[in-house]
Formats: structure tokens, sequence, C-alpha cells
């Protein structure tokens, strides 16, 4: 007797699963990690390994242990928090701050949430502001690639004075101070078109995160020139990592298109007014995260219109 | 301008070309057939034999038991065995039905009179297609009938033929087209005439480009125009396939008729010619009989009630080894049985005999927000959120975002990176209210 599956619809899938896409991500990451590493030196490696290696072992212990899923096999999901938390990070901060960043990041953020797919916040970017706030030194000291002399950032220049900015060049390749994954423009730009490709991205985030910066930085400086250039805003400090990388974070982001846009929006907004009137100068990360609380509400307010849906005064 | 088509939709491997190169054939007499009192949408037919008593082929064994029912006619000339319940394929579970032994040869009871469709006036051919128990063989197996009676102030203007095939695999309607390409004009100028419109579209995915020729061809200066549509899952439901030609927007809850269309299926299409033309009420159908663990694909002119078990064996039989499930219809929406020994419906399209290797397991993760099954689902719901809703219990806050509009296409499932089962949660979330409502909508 043949034993025949008997099971709902469609009976078709696609091969698509959740690992595919987190692989997609960290392929992603591969140009701007690599850099990290020409740029900063082995340290950075380190960092980075650290960070990954430990996101995914806290994952590991919570999910067969304290979760007792005894069949969990680790998605790369973690890996994928622990990378973009490296990438986050100063050159000066050591590795066992790498790993308590990690253990915040998933620990907390992540799975006192309820695990993938159920927290609010960008866990990695949680990593990082708590880092922040417990080594506010060694996360805001900064280095000069290949010589690694300290120095200050293109934003801590901007909002402070003192030294030369650099060359929109050298900001566009990565030649600049700044966090291991921030610097190189071009190369998070590589890794974006590769997720545009792959479909793997919501597109109007980035689109309206940037876009909304630009118009915000264009009209201030038009106003008083101190402010800094739109390119200035865009290429310097941690925005288009933030923007194509982190903001994007399907879990925590909106995803009707006028919820992206609205989201996008929100995050360029306050990262400017952060950069211009805050006490940090940089404002990337905390933007991202404000706006990751009001994703609830932008979905319930954006909910598109169904096919032949009457609104309104029906 | 592009092809004819609708927002979101996905891409399922079309596999067609496992059985659409095989002409239709008709199968040998079945031995014994199960028709089902149930053999369509609605309040299930009263039978009007008794065991033991004698059928010819095609003579009425059931009557419509209400405005949304059907006549049921005898597929093979024998004899009454018992009226008992049997595994219904669509129900799920058993059902009653009219069990007939074959005995000899058929002797047909025709429908008269049998003449051209022209003779026929608009309401004779309602009637004749209600008295041969003509339903959508699209698969939903609405009444034919009522679709062609729209309440007076529903004016229709276009009838739309749904030659789409978008199920993967099934092959059925496109060999129709290729075969009976005069018969299926004659039968779609008949429903033309019955609802006394000028027009009809006929849309083809513009994967079967030797139908579309052969529609053009024969279609030429009959007032019928066959659109060509996007290769796209699901192009042949209802309101998208609506959408794609007219542009018209059925509104929420609404049919059709609304927007002043009938659409019927090309097999439909073609039962109603044979009815008219030929006086055969309706006791077979085409199946495609395929899937990568059959032998032999093919596409047959079955006996409604014949055994799936009958059909597989004229495709050589199931590759036992590889196989994993067999569903009634298309993978998409159709529906897999526990065994093979269930007869055919109307509406049974395909037997799709699906390999393990097609169907490899899919790891299960929670739901990560990716917006995928939002960017498929044709009906631009949010199938994640009536997902929740509908496992938490929350049916009116699921009915307030649409759950009522879902029209169980599958598309969520199929694209989601997860593997929740979207539809089937939401199609469940459907039923419970429905019934907690007591039968309304």
């Amino acid at each position: 007797m043949m034993k025949l599956t008997v099971v709902a619809a469609p009976h078709l899938r696609s091969k698509d699963n959740v690992r595919k896409v987190m692989i997609d991500v960290l392929i992603a990451l591969i140009p701007a990690s690599v850099a990290a590493v020409v740029l900063f030196g082995m340290q950075a490696l380190l960092l980075i390994v650290v960070s990954m290696v430990s996101a995914e072992l806290i994952e590991l212990f919570i999910m067969r242990v304290l979760r007792e899923k005894k069949d969990f096999k680790p998605d790369f999901s973690a890996s994928v928090t622990g990378l973009l938390l490296a990438l986050n990070l100063s050159l000066a901060v050591s590795w066992w701050q790498a790993v308590i960043g990690a253990v915040v990041a998933i620990g907390i953020a992540k799975h006192v949430f309820g695990g993938l797919g159920k927290n609010f916040w960008n866990p990695a970017l949680i990593g990082r502001v708590f880092l922040l706030m417990s080594f506010p030194v060694q996360m805001t000291t900064w280095f000069k690639p290949f010589d690694l002399e300290t120095t200050a950032t293109p934003m801590a220049i901007l909002k402070e004075g003192g030294g030369s900015l650099p060359s929109l060049k050298d900001m566009f390749i990565g030649t600049i101070p700044g966090s291991l994954g921030e610097v190189s423009a071009l190369l998070l730009l590589i890794g974006f078109v590769y997720l545009v490709l792959r479909g793997r991205i919501k597109l109007l985030i980035p689109l309206s995160y940037v876009g909304s910066v630009a118009l915000i930085s264009w009209i201030f400086y038009t106003v008083n020139s101190s402010y800094g250039s739109p390119l200035y805003h865009i290429l310097g400090g941690g925005l288009m990592l933030g923007a194509l990388f982190m903001a994007t974070d399907m879990v925590t982001s909106p995803m009707s298109p006028l919820g992206q846009l609205i989201f996008g929006t929100g995050c360029g907004f306050i990262t400017m007014i952060i950069r211009y009137f805050g006490g940090y100068p940089e404002g990337v990360s905390f933007s991202i995260l404000i706006m990751n609380s009001f994703v609830p509400l932008i979905d319930m307010a954006t909910r598109p219109r169904r096919f032949g849906e009457v609104r309104g005064n029906a | 301008m592009g092809l004819l088509t609708f927002k979101g939709g996905v891409h399922p491997p079309e596999r067609k070309e496992l059985s659409e190169h095989r002409a239709l054939e008709k199968t040998p007499l079945p031995e014994i057939v199960y028709v089902f009192l149930a053999n369509h949408a609605g309040i299930p037919a009263k039978p009007l034999v008794e065991v033991g008593e004698k059928v010819l082929t095609g003579q009425k064994i059931g009557e419509a038991a209400g405005f949304i029912s059907a006549n049921l006619h005898s597929p093979v000339t024998g004899v009454v065995k018992e009226i008992t319940k049997v595994y219904h394929p669509v129900l799920g579970k058993p059902d009653n039905a009219i069990v007939i032994e074959r005995q000899g040869e058929d002797s047909w009871q025709l429908l008269e009179p049998q003449k051209p469709y022209e003779k026929f006036e608009p309401q004779e051919i309602i009637e004749r297609i209600k008295e041969a128990g003509i339903v959508g063989l699209g698969g939903a197996m609405f009444p034919t009938n009522v679709k062609l009676t729209p309440p007076k102030e529903k004016k229709i203007d276009l009838l739309i033929i749904n030659g789409a095939e978008c199920e993967p695999y099934l092959t059925v309607d496109y060999r129709l087209m290729l075969e009976k390409s005069k018969e299926l004009v004659r039968g779609i100028r008949a429903l033309m005439k019955a609802l006394g419109v000028t027009k009809a579209i006929i849309g083809i995915e513009n994967n079967k480009p030797k139908a579309i020729d052969e529609m053009k061809r024969v279609s030429k200066g009959t007032g019928i125009e066959v659109a060509t549509l996007k290769t796209k899952y699901p192009q042949g439901a209802e309101k998208q396939l609506i959408y794609a030609i007219t542009k018209r927007i059925i509104p929420s809850g609404g049919l059709p008729m609304d927007v002043g269309v009938v659409v019927q299926n090309v097999g439909t299409a073609y039962a109603v010619y044979e009815a008219l033309e030929e006086g055969k009420p309706l006791v077979e159908r085409a199946v495609s009989i395929t899937g990568e663990a059959v032998q032999e694909p093919v596409n047959v002119i079955a006996r409604i009630g014949t055994l799936a078990s009958e059909l597989i064996k004229l495709a050589g039989g199931i590759r036992e080894e590889e196989v994993d499930r067999v569903v009634f219809g298309g993978p998409m929406m159709g529906i897999a049985v526990p065994r093979v020994d269930i007869p055919i419906v109307k509406g049974t399209s395909g037997i799709t005999v699906m390999p393990k290797e097609v169907i490899p397991p899919k790891e299960s993760y929670p739901c990560i927000r990716c917006g995928s099954c939002f960017m498929a689902c044709p009906m631009n719901l949010q199938p994640f959120a009536l997902n929740l809703y509908a496992t938490n219990r929350l049916y009116d806050k699921a009915v307030e975002i649409g759950l009522m509009d879902c029209i169980e296409c599958g598309s969520c499932s199929y694209i989601c990176p997860a593997n929740i089962d979207l539809v089937k949660n939401i199609k469940l979330a459907k039923k419970v209210y429905r019934t907690l409502k007591g039968g309304k909508r």
C-alpha cells in the first residue's frame, strides 16, 4: 500500500527560505567587511569573528537550552546581527566588549521579545548603543585607515570643527576614519546592489532615508554652508551602512510601500536633527531605533487598499 | 503595451511539458462509476433512481434540488448498484453517491432536439444548459445556468472565456483549444447569445502560443477576440482575469456581473456546445493525468465518477517508489487525497501525481516580516497579518483587513521563505467565521 501525503495546498513551494535570506545579507556585507580588514588590520578581523561567533553561540544556547528547542539549527540571523554589530564598532573596542555587545543584541534585544521575527528594535543597534553608553571612550575613538593614528571623523569635524574634512573621493572609497564597516560608501553600495538584484530589500526605505537626508542637508547648507554639504552628510558617518543595511532589517521595518516611505523619511529627519542639534555628532543608530518603535503604528496606518476595496464615502 | 496581467502573483514552475503534447483520448468505459449527489457547488441533487434500476448513458439520475444545484446524468449504461457514502475528493470526507455498474457498451439517452446553436432561442440555451447539468468545469463547479441568469438590474456587456489555465501541470484547456477549437467557438457563440452580448474575449496565457494562434484563426469574424495574457499565477482567477482584460475591478464582496462580465471556462464552453448540438448531458470531461510520478502523462476524456486509480493506469501507473502525493486538480489549489480509489467529479481538471523530489521537505521558521506574501497577494491583502489574526482567533479583526476577500490561490504559502501555511490558516479562519455568523457571509 502506497503511503500518500495529505496536506493542504499549495503542493508546490518556492525553494526560498529564511536561511537563504540571511546568507544573502551576509554575502552583501562581504565587500564592506573585507574593506574593514584591509583598512584597519587584523584587530578588525578579530572583532568581526568574535562578534559573529558569540552572537551565534548565545542564540544557540538560548534556543537549545532555555527554549528547549533541541532540533534548532542556526539560521544565520544571529551571524547577520553579529556582523552588523562589528561593522558598527570602532577599532578601539576590545574583543570582550564586542562579546558583551553581541550578548545584549541577541540575548536582550532579540530573545526577550520572543526571538527571530518578534523583536521591535534592530538587535545590532541595541548592542551598539549599549556599548556606546557603557564604553563611551572606546566607542568614540577613531583611527585613520592604514597608519591607525587617532583622529576625528568627518561627522565630528562638521559638528565640533577642528581639522579639515577629507576629500569626497576618500569618503566615497572609504579611506577615512570611522567605524569598521561604515567608511566605504562604494563597497556598501555594491552589497546593496546585490540585495536589490536578489530581491532581498525593502527598496523604498534606503531611498527615502538617503533622499530625506540629502534634502534636509541641502536646505541647511544653502542657508549656512557651515552645516556641511549634502554629500558629506550622505557619505560621512554611518548613514550608508544604516540606510542600506540597518534600517532595512526586515523584522523591524514596515512592509507597505507607503509605510517604508514614512519610515525612511522619519529616519532621515531624526538623523539630521541629532546631527545638527543633538549631543552626538552622529544620529543614525538612534534615529533607526526611534523609528523602529513606530513600526506597528505605521503598519496599522498604512494598510494598503485591497483589490476591489471601497473606502470612505461608500 | 505589455502583456495583460494583474498586480502580484507568483511564478511557480509550469511543468506543462509533461503532458501538453498528448492529444485528448477517450478512456475505455469504466466498469463502475460513483456519481456524487454533490457534483456541483450548492445543494446536492435529489436522486431519481433506485437500487437495481437500469440506466442509460446520459439518463437523468439526479435532479437539481434548488436554485443553486444541478442535474446529474448517468455516465454509463448499466444498473444502479447502491446509493452509499463514498470518499468525496473535494469535501474530503465520505458523501452520498449513486454507484452504477456498467453493463455492455453505451446506449445513449440524448437531450432532444439537437440542432445548431443558431436555431436555439436564448432562453432555450439556458434551459438546455440547466437540463444537461453543466457546471463550471474550471474547478468551482458553480451551476452554469445560474451564472447566465443575472438579476435584471445587472447589465452584462461582455463574456470572458477563461483559457488561462494558470495552474501548473494541467493541460486540458490547452488541448481543447487546439483540438476542439471550432466546437469551442460555437459553444462560446451560444453563451454570447444566451447572455445577449455581442462581444466575447478569450484570455490565454502566453505560454500557449499554439492555442492563441488556433483560437485567433477560428474566431475571425465571430465577435470573439483573443487576449494574450502574461504567464503568471493566478492569472485565471476570475477577478484577476477580468482586471487583466478589461481593467474593471470587482468591488469587495461582489461578483463579475457587478462589472458587467460573465466568466466561463473553456471546458464549460465545450460542454455547452455538446449539450446543444449533440444533445449530450455532462457525463464526461477532459482530465490531465500528469505529474513526474506517473509513467507517461496523458490527457483524457473521462466519464464523471471514474476512479482516479483507473485513470492513473492510463498514464502507465504510479511510480510507487517516487510518489509523495496525489492531487485532485493542479498543485496550487488542488486537493491531496489519501488514496487513489476515489472518483472524479465534474470539477476535476487533473490528477497530478507528484514525486518527493518536487516537494522537498522545507524547513519552517518564524515570520521575518519580509513582505513577500504581501507582494505576491493578487488581492493586495496582508497574508502575514491575516495569519496572525486567524491563528489567534481574532476573526473580526481579520475580516476588517479583508479575510473574506482572500481568493485562496495559495501564492502567499508558495512564496513564504519561512514556510508558514498562510493560506491554510486563512481558509480555515474563513470557514470558522462563516460558521460563527450562521452560514451567512
